[in-house]
């Protein structure tokens, strides 16, 4: 939709003045589609079932789920995109950022803030442990939601970063942090409910969870939220800082003769990711109502990378779009032929990988592009 | 305190007049923050050696350049001008030996990105330029300005800055391209691509790796000139294969003849090329 915006600095030219963050055309469509998905849910709760414009509470919840999906996916192609970073493990900051939630959850929902979760219970445990304190105040689990996730991929990625570990190798390192997290997270002493996890959430800032009313804003902050990290993204990219992260991932030597030192850049934009997948996990617990250490499983992490490469690296409006193609194709997948979605996920990612390079984005460019030119 | 403070005050005076009395060249002086080179040299490589697994490609080499020299560097394949670069550069680390910009800054102790940021700028031998940025980008990404994480994150160019991209542009050539992408040029374009993102830089010493390999006889004779202009403006060091373009460049300046990992020779290029020894090795093959 944003096809002409998107070739990078097109509109520069040496006397003008740096452009503005989008067209005003870009800007109307952004508008647009995000008008007509903020107008679902209230068409969930304007209109009675059976009326031909009721939107049911069902796509209402799917959606909002896919919503969560996109902002993931955008947070991926910050670094893998746009830097070059292939991380094969966004799924533990998602998971991360919704067990922050899902502390606050679990406690929120019960009569005293002290009652301790079955889990606690049949491992004997009376109170909770140090690691909970404070969790049933929802601004300190935000607080968590994107300290923990942003520290872990800051110490992480330093580490990494600094060692020149690239390509190949990073993302095999990741795809091991987030197996290790994974088992971590099964052991019921653990303290985060083992292979159940969190589930059964009741309340959330004294609102009931299940309402109708809560779940449309849950969707209308999980849609700001998607749109605040486009426009984030959007700014960064269009940043020097933006075009020195693509000249990381197009020759790194090149960029350290001119003087410029990667690392710094690469964890700002690496921590950066952590952070808002972990945002886009914790809008998710609260939507689906449950959170366990499947979700650190390794095929996540590689969905997400598929939902990228589908919708287009490279640019922002395309993992979003791949998240929502993706997830729908699966969607009505699982419910036609249920065993067969781990083949067809492969084979899309064949397909693509082979025949469009540049994705679902690039698909559009180049066809918009042809016809320029025959026009 | 204060009889301290009077007393150095009376050294200092001391010291100010006993050199008036000598009237000639003093040994103290300020110390300059940036790179010192008030003995006119701005790179000196003392007994590099540098092994690889044995092999030594730099063998007790000792080189120096002066203050606004052009030199050239000849030598046959394997003689180790490009690991001398990556040394300089900060890619590899000398086995022994030592290698200073100026006469104060020691260059085996920093990474690249600090070496470039004294003032060392470096042509690669292939082009690399950033294919997918445009020709302006890549000049503004090269240019000399806080290299930081968080300024760039809010750089904007200013007027300075792009007066700055429109002389290079203009020396370079490239007025016309600076919108296109870097990838679209043609080879001799993206080597002076190269050359003016070095000079963006604002580097003290350049070092061009065979700039002209693979060009045009026109781009060659082109870039000749460009090289002349920067004569006296940047040190410059350029390591070639191509006899005559040295010839073009060299204009009576020193040319030294790299071979096994030391010098062989040094001279202008009529000197090197009587010496009996280069002949042998390189010229005369």
């Amino acid at each position: 939709m944003n096809v002409a915006t998107m070739a990078p600095s097109a509109t520069m030219s040496l006397s003008s003045a740096p452009t503005a963050l989008y067209s005003p055309k870009a800007w109307a469509a952004i508008a647009l589609v995000v008008v007509v998905f903020a107008c679902l849910p209230a068409f969930n709760l304007l209109f009675p079932a059976g009326h031909p414009l009721h939107v049911s509470s069902f796509a209402i919840g799917l959606i909002g789920k896919f919503i969560c999906y996109a902002m993931a996916a955008l947070a991926l192609d910050l670094v893998w995109g746009y830097t070059g970073i292939l991380s094969l493990g966004h799924g533990l900051f998602f998971a991360l950022g919704g067990y922050a939630h899902g502390m606050y959850l679990m406690r929120a929902g019960k009569a005293s803030a002290d009652i301790v979760p079955d889990f606690m219970t049949f491992l004997s445990w009376k109170t909770y442990p140090w690691f909970w304190s404070f969790t049933e105040h929802f601004w300190y689990a935000m607080f968590l939601m994107l300290a923990i996730p942003g520290l872990l991929a800051f110490l992480f990625g330093y580490f990494a970063f600094r060692s020149r570990i690239k390509g190949v190798y990073f993302s095999i390192i990741t795809q091991a942090l987030t197996f290790a997290a994974m088992l971590l997270f099964f052991r019921n002493e653990t303290g985060f409910g083992g292979n159940n996890g969190f589930t059964d959430f009741k309340k959330i800032l004294g609102f009931d969870i299940t309402s109708a009313n809560t779940r449309a804003v849950l969707y209308w902050v999980s849609l700001a939220a998607l749109l605040g990290a486009l426009v984030l993204g959007r700014a960064i990219t269009q940043s020097k800082l933006g075009r020195i992260l693509t000249a990381i991932r197009d020759s790194e030597s090149r960029l350290r003769f001119l003087g410029y030192e990667p690392l710094g850049f690469k964890l700002f934009i690496w921590t950066l990711s952590a952070m808002l997948c972990a945002v886009a996990g914790a809008l998710y617990v609260p939507q689906v109502g449950i959170i366990n250490p499947g979700e650190m499983s390794t095929e996540n992490s590689i969905e997400m990378v598929i939902w990228v490469a589908t919708g287009g690296r490279g640019t922002l409006i395309g993992p979003i779009i791949g998240a929502g193609t993706i997830n729908g194709l699966k969607t009505w997948f699982t419910s036609v032929f249920p065993e067969f979605w781990l083949y067809a996920l492969g084979l899309i990612f064949v397909l693509v990988t082979i025949f469009l390079p540049q994705g679902i984005v690039g698909l559009v460019r180049k066809l918009s592009q042809r016809k320029g030119q025959t026009a | 305190m204060n009889t301290q403070a009077i007393a150095s005050h009376d050294s200092v005076e001391a010291s100010t007049r006993s050199n008036g009395a000598s009237g000639k060249a003093s040994y103290g002086r300020l110390k300059t923050p940036g790179v010192d080179t008030t003995h006119g040299a701005i790179l000196y490589l003392e007994s590099i050696s540098v092994v690889f697994d044995g092999f030594r490609a730099l063998n007790d080499l000792s080189i120096d350049i002066g203050v606004g020299e052009l030199r050239c560097i000849i030598g046959p394949n394997g003689a180790g001008k490009t690991t001398m670069m990556d040394v300089i550069t900060g890619k590899t680390k000398p086995t022994s030996g030592t290698a200073f910009f100026g006469q104060n800054i020691d260059l085996t102790k920093m990474h690249e990105a600090q070496i470039a940021d004294v003032g060392i700028g470096r042509k690669f031998q292939r082009p690399t330029v950033f294919e997918n940025h445009t020709v302006f980008e890549n000049l503004e990404l090269a240019m000399k300005t806080n290299k930081g994480v968080k300024s760039t994150l809010f750089a904007r160019l200013n007027s300075t800055d792009r007066d700055k991209i429109a002389a290079t542009l203009d020396l370079l050539r490239l007025m016309g391209e600076h919108k296109r992408p870097a990838g679209l040029l043609s080879h001799g374009q993206k080597q002076w691509l190269e050359i003016g993102m070095l000079l963006m830089q604002e580097p003290l010493l350049l070092l061009l790796d065979e700039p002209v390999a693979g060009m045009t006889d026109a781009e060659t004779e082109r870039t000749g000139e460009l090289l002349n202009d920067l004569r006296g403006k940047h040190s410059l060091m350029v390591v070639e294969h191509d006899m005559d373009f040295v010839n073009q460049i060299s204009q009576g300046g020193k040319v030294t003849v790299l071979c096994e990992g030391s010098v062989l020779a040094e001279g202008t290029m009529q000197q090197v090329q009587a010496d009996q020894r280069v002949i042998e090795v390189y010229l005369g093959r």
